[in-house]
């Protein structure tokens, strides 16, 4: 379900989860609920009536009028500085959404999901993985998250409990540092990793790729080489390098 | 979620709150074909440059432009460029 219009909100919880990144928990009333995937325009005003408006991805998903958003701080950003730093339980701000049926999941398909994330596009994949879990379709549903370095992976502790706790299943790319006793590679996502972590094309999966750019582009350019049809690869690209 | 520069280049996931305000729906999961070169693609799929005024929505196969949207202070407006079709599939 998509609805227009801005909503009121309050932020009810801040939590600093990354050294850049926090989550917010955001209680909008009347919110209508959202599908796994999709985001949210954030409106905030300044005392002098300036208005700026930014897009977040939302980590929660369905019939809750507390949505979560996680926010990775943009250093010279005129809205994400004061969201990850400044931002306080009690604080309003202004919500439209939900927003997006395009980069959407929901419960009933037959093929496999795959799941690639460049760094805080992994929001809107724990969306869609924590879906998957509580539709009991996690093991149709594999993830490939690639990250900087350990601590800047949003999300690491509910992903790590993954698979034992019901969740679905995490491969970790590091691209600048692994962490102590790691066994596998480090740097960008290339053909040998997509090999590994993702279903093969000839499972015909359905694959979202949400990250910088760059990422999504390098990402979606090789798996169209390794035979996974164009039209199943779905795409959301944030900005940066 | 979009970087915050003067411009940020996306795509038109993050133009689905301008293109509500135009349609009164969410119509990034329709077609768009492009006139210039006659790719079909999602609109989620579109090039968007992406500022506090306006969104510019380009073809990802050909960079023309499919149109534009600018935000004004009594409303929404979306200025056709190369857009040549809209589907639902």
């Amino acid at each position: 379900m998509t609805v227009g219009g801005w909503r009121a909100a309050s932020v009810v919880e801040v939590a600093d989860v990354t050294p850049s990144a926090r989550v917010l928990r955001v209680m909008v009333p009347g919110w209508p609920g959202s599908d796994a995937g999709q985001h949210v325009d954030v409106r905030l005003t300044a005392e002098d009536g300036y208005q700026a408006v930014r897009s977040y991805s939302m980590g929660s998903y369905g019939a809750t009028e507390t949505i979560e958003l996680a926010v990775d701080e943009i250093p010279d950003g005129e809205v994400s500085p004061y969201l990850v730093r400044d931002v306080l339980p009690g604080d309003e701000l202004e919500v439209k959404g939900p927003l997006g049926g395009y980069f959407v999941w929901r419960t009933g398909g037959a093929e496999p999901v795959q799941l690639i994330a460049g760094g805080s596009g992994i929001v809107p994949l724990v969306a869609i993985a924590r879906a998957a879990r509580d539709a009991g379709a996690a093991a149709s549903v594999r993830l490939l998250y690639s990250v900087r370095t350990r601590e800047d992976a949003i999300y690491r502790d509910e992903l790590d409990r993954g698979v034992g706790d019901g969740g679905v299943a995490v491969t970790w790319r590091y691209t600048r540092v692994a962490p102590v006793g790691w066994q596998g590679g480090v740097g960008r996502i290339d053909a040998d990793v997509l090999r590994d972590a993702v279903w093969a094309p000839e499972r015909r999966p359905v694959v979202y790729v949400c990250g910088p750019t760059g990422f999504v582009e390098h990402v979606s350019d090789a798996l169209v080489e390794l035979g996974h049809a164009p039209e199943r690869i779905k795409t959301e690209r944030f900005g940066g390098a | 979620m979009r970087a915050e520069n003067a411009t940020s280049t996306v795509d038109g996931n993050a133009a689905a709150g301008m293109l509500w305000d135009v349609f009164g729906t969410d119509v990034t999961a329709l077609v768009g074909v492009c006139g210039g070169c006659g790719a079909a693609a999602p609109f989620a799929e579109t090039i968007v440059e992406l500022d506090e005024a306006a969104a510019i929505v380009r073809c990802r196969s050909c960079t023309h432009t499919l149109f534009t949207v600018l935000r004004e202070d009594h409303g929404t407006r979306l200025m056709m460029g190369v857009l040549h079709e809209i589907v639902r599939e």
